[in-house]
């Protein structure tokens, strides 16, 4: 009954976007929250196919195992996959490994996504955020408006009564949706398991080679993140708890490797979910205002 | 008094662990005064439960030396503020929400600002919730705020409510104070109707009675906070009442297909149900209940699923489907309760968007009866309602809608109002009933007059008269007027050089008898109009001050609004947009305004725009705030 309600709940937010929106698209971020939020897309409008596209914008560093999953989920689907990449960003050099967190997520994650929209003229996207991930989530509206250029103005937000939205935008402006705002971590599993959604396999425990990182446990995908002088790789059990670019996401000594294990260790867990993400360490208040300048 | 305070006699019931699971979280929200607790109180629930997670928790630690109110020790309150302005002022300005579960339930809460200006943000809160836990400072005891709070929940339908007497520890755990704010806490809600009131003597800081019983208050027998949260059954029977299912999207694959995709907001409906599609009111049967796991044979209230119907009938988003032989109700002007939520005031007359349910049309306040005082539940005359103001009015719908009353349900019986210019949602409202037509409509006489007419436009009928030098900025102005106005449902026309001088008037010139007359033909062109209710806007250099009289005495009193476009010349001359000034300035055009023909300036305008120093923008709103400021239009 709770996670039918949740669903219930996301496919009602998701059938009203789509109606009340010329032109909404979903950001498909590859990550569970985005396997659950895909899923629960294609109930709502069963059995018709999604009526929107689905916007990857890809960072160039995401996993391997990730693009892969990916593309055999988008051909599974038959889906209308949109991918997008900041080629200018590429262009000028920036990298997570040269470039830092802070600018790497700036321009080739928030600037990029804004080139997306702008570019298909995108009036409405869902994104998979919940309000337990981060304190500033917490009172993020679930229809959330946005200037036309994109930012987020914590002061000018519709109060959101009932479940009767509104969708009314004036030209370039445009709403960011987020059916999942009611979920937490534990529900997003749980939904998974009742459900049976593939997800990458990065979630789930299995040797990876490691290095150590600014207190992050670092899997190296490949070969563009340098070692350091004399340092190697080790092999150890990790698996994430959260999907970003590599060399910035933590992965965690776990041996959970099935859901139930997952869901087992997330019961008795003692640390959030954001922890694992470099740049929310970067300063406090920091998620806040990457949302304002129209990061996700 | 001892043990929690029922105002009624019904005791929660206990729930089976197995059901545990199975049961939808429960959605509770917070409110009290400023400082009475609540952040300490939420933060204090998720420590007790060791759900903080330990980066929150050393994040909380930090963040406690920077910003705490409490010393040394955790400040709970900071766990749950998030946006950096209010974590630098110590205030909550808006709605968070929190999510946390026990081996028990799940439970999402809302937490709400005690803060008098942000009423709206409770309302917001209690709209999706089913229990409010009200705090009171002991030592404070009831204060207006406290009130305030369980009439805005009572008011959106919440049922349950929990009275936490907050800071025990600060009264010495005194059980005559708890038993004192409980009585006054009862007499005033009674004729709230709460089904369920539970009162909790609490210390949120140091966790007396919010997770389990606490040793200091031995005279207390009832529930802790969070035992009898975990235990409350707030499921309204929604399974009783009469299926309705708003059509949210109408579902169409291929020509074979065509089903109705909604969320049950009321009753179950199963294959062969006979239903009616309202407000249309044709009838038919359900044919399949179809989901992506496959066709059900029930589905119960909250579910979402698509329908396939056994007719093809016309339905669209925004119809209702019902129950056939326990409709709703279908009118186009009901009584609704309304709590104003913008910082424009409450229009009456004026025409905004409502939606209900997943239909949006246009609707009209068309009359205020009272505005509720909060404090009191006085009924109070009111001609407008303002921030957080709660008021009861008649309203008008541009077609008819179904709906239940919001008493009877929550989701068929509520509806926003937005601002059709803004986009702002200004106000929360909840359907009382229908009107009947009847005691609404008055047909006086047969003859349509002025009065008639203008009185389907919920606006005054009046003439803009714009004067000023050539190139003042008359025009640009009073189009822009015109385009805030019509934004505003107001029904305008324009009149100017361009399109009298080619039509009407266009055997005049510019000499001085030609320009009294080209006067005088306007004048009597906008009082025709005026008499079909509309806003004339006309914008007319109009040099002499008889005319502009003449004009004005032709209209009824108050219709005339003179606007002088105050531009000093010689930014008009360097303007000169159409070259004209140039050209006159040598010779080769003659009687030009301010030239070598006078310009009369006003003497008493309406409204007096110094147009050198300002944008054209901000020009017009005054012009618009002028004719809401004569009333003759709304805001
Ligand atoms: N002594 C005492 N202080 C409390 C208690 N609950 C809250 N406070 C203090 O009251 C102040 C306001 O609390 P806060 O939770 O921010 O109130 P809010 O504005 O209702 O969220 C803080 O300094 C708290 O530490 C309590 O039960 N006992």
């Amino acid at each position: 009954m709770r996670l039918r309600r949740l669903e219930a709940e996301a496919i009602f937010i998701m059938r009203e976007a789509a109606s009340e929106f010329r032109n909404p698209v979903m950001l498909y971020s590859i990550g569970k929250d985005s396997s659950a939020m895909l899923h629960l897309a294609l109930k709502a409008f069963y059995p018709s196919k999604l009526p929107f596209p689905l916007l990857h914008v890809d960072t160039t560093w995401k996993f391997r195992e990730m693009i892969a999953f990916r593309d055999e989920t988008a051909a599974r689907l038959g889906l209308d996959l949109i991918v997008h990449t900041n080629v200018e960003g590429l262009a000028r050099g920036i990298s997570p490994v040269a470039s830092g967190s802070a600018v790497h997520t700036q321009v080739m994650k928030t600037e990029a996504l804004r080139q997306a929209l702008d570019k298909c003229r995108f009036d409405a996207a869902f994104g998979g955020a919940r309000r337990d991930e981060e304190k500033s989530r917490a009172k993020e509206r679930i229809f959330s408006h946005r200037s036309a250029a994109h930012g987020w103005d914590p002061r000018n937000q519709r109060p959101e009564l009932w479940n009767i939205f509104n969708t009314r935008i004036k030209p370039g402006e445009s709403m960011r949706v987020f059916p999942l705002s009611n979920w937490t971590e534990l529900d997003v599993w749980e939904y998974i398991r009742a459900e049976d959604i593939p997800v990458v396999p990065l979630y789930f425990a299995k040797e990876r080679p490691v290095v150590d990182r600014d207190g992050l446990l670092i899997v190296r995908d490949d070969d563009r993140l340098p070692l350091k002088p004399g340092e190697k790789t080790r092999m150890e059990l990790v698996r994430f708890r959260t999907l970003g670019c590599y060399p910035l996401t933590g992965a965690l000594r776990s041996s959970a490797a099935t859901l139930d294990e997952i869901i087992d260790e997330m019961r008795n867990s003692a640390s959030s979910e954001r922890q694992g993400r470099a740049i929310d360490h970067d300063d406090a208040g920091s998620m806040e205002k990457k949302k304002r300048e129209g990061y996700f | 008094m001892s043990g929690p305070a029922r105002v009624t006699a019904k005791t929660a019931k206990p729930v089976r662990i197995d059901e545990v699971d199975t049961r939808p979280a429960l959605r509770f929200l917070t409110c009290g005064s400023v400082d009475d607790g609540k952040s300490t109180l939420i933060g204090r629930l998720l420590y007790e439960q060791n759900l903080i997670f330990d980066d929150h928790l050393a994040a909380l630690e930090r963040d406690s030396k920077k910003h705490g109110t409490v010393g040394a020790e955790l400040d709970f309150a900071l766990l749950l503020d998030g946006l950096e302005a209010e974590r630098e002022q110590g205030i909550t300005i808006d709605v968070a929400y929190r999510y946390f579960s026990t081996k028990r339930r799940s439970f999402i809460v809302a937490d709400t600002p005690g803060h008098e200006q942000y009423t709206r943000n409770m309302a917001t809160g209690a709209s999706n919730s089913e229990l409010a836990v009200l705090l009171v400072d002991a030592r404070k005891g009831l204060l207006g705020q406290t009130r305030r709070h369980a009439i805005i929940a009572a008011l959106l339908g919440i049922r349950y409510a929990v009275l936490a007497v907050n800071k025990s520890d600060l009264v010495a755990f005194d059980q005559a104070v708890f038993d004192e704010i409980v009585t006054q806490f009862k007499s005033f809600v009674t004729e709230l109707g709460f089904k369920e009131i539970v009162a909790i003597p609490i210390s949120a800081r140091d966790g007396d009675n919010v997770s389990s019983r606490s040793d200091r208050t031995p005279w207390y027998k009832g529930p802790s906070l969070l035992d009898y949260l975990e235990s409350v059954d707030v499921e309204d029977d929604r399974a009783g009442t009469p299926f309705r299912m708003p059509v949210q999207w109408v579902n169409r694959p291929n020509s074979d297909f065509r089903g109705f995709a909604g969320t049950i907001a009321g009753g179950s409906v199963r294959p062969g149900d006979e239903i009616a599609v309202l407000p249309s009111g044709r009838t038919t049967r359900v044919a399949r209940i179809v989901t992506a796991d496959g066709d059900l044979e029930v589905a119960g209230t909250k579910s979402a699923v698509t329908l396939t119907l056994a007719d093809e009938i016309d339905i669209a988003r925004g119809d209702v489907l019902a129950a056939v032989r326990d409709r709703p109700q279908i009118a186009d002007q009901f009584a609704a309760q309304l709590v104003w939520m913008s910082n424009d005031k409450l229009m009456p007359g004026r025409s905004y968007f409502m939606k209900i349910g997943s239909r949006t049309m246009t609707a009209t306040i068309t009359e205020l009866r009272h505005r509720l005082d909060i404090d009191t539940l006085a009924k109070l005359a009111a001609k407008t309602l303002s921030l957080n103001e709660v008021g009861v009015c008649n309203i008008a719908t541009a077609m008819p809608v179904a709906f239940d009353p919001y008493a009877e349900n929550r989701d068929t019986g509520a509806f926003i109002l937005i601002d059709r210019y803004s986009n702002e949602t200004v106000a929360a409202g909840m359907i009382s009933f229908a009107l009947r037509r009847a005691t609404n409509v008055h047909h006086q006489d047969l003859a349509v007059g002025k009065k008639a007419r203008s009185a389907l436009m919920h606006h005054k009928p009046a003439v803009l008269w714009f004067t000023g030098l050539s190139g003042a900025g008359k025009s640009t102005i009073a189009n822009l007027v015109e385009a805030g106005l019509n934004a505003r449902g107001v029904h305008t026309v324009m009149l100017d050089g361009d399109n009298v001088r080619h039509g009407l008037n266009k055997d005049l010139g510019f000499t001085e008898t030609d320009r009294v007359e080209n006067i005088r033909r306007i004048g009597e062109v906008a009082k025709l109009m005026t008499e079909a209710g509309l806003i004339v806007l006309c914008s007319f250099i109009s040099p002499f001050r008889a005319e502009r009289r003449m004009v004005r005495e032709l209209l009824d009193e108050g219709e005339f609004v003179e606007v002088f476009v105050d531009t000093p010349i010689d930014q008009c001359i360097a303007r000169d947009p159409k070259g004209l000034y140039k050209r006159a300035l040598a010779g080769e055009i003659k009687n030009f305004t301010g030239v070598d023909q006078a310009y009369e300036v006003p003497e008493n305008p309406e409204l007096h725009l110094m147009a050198g120093r300002q944008e054209a923008d901000a020009l017009a709103n005054k012009v618009i705030d002028e004719l809401v400021r004569r009333e003759i239009c709304s805001k």
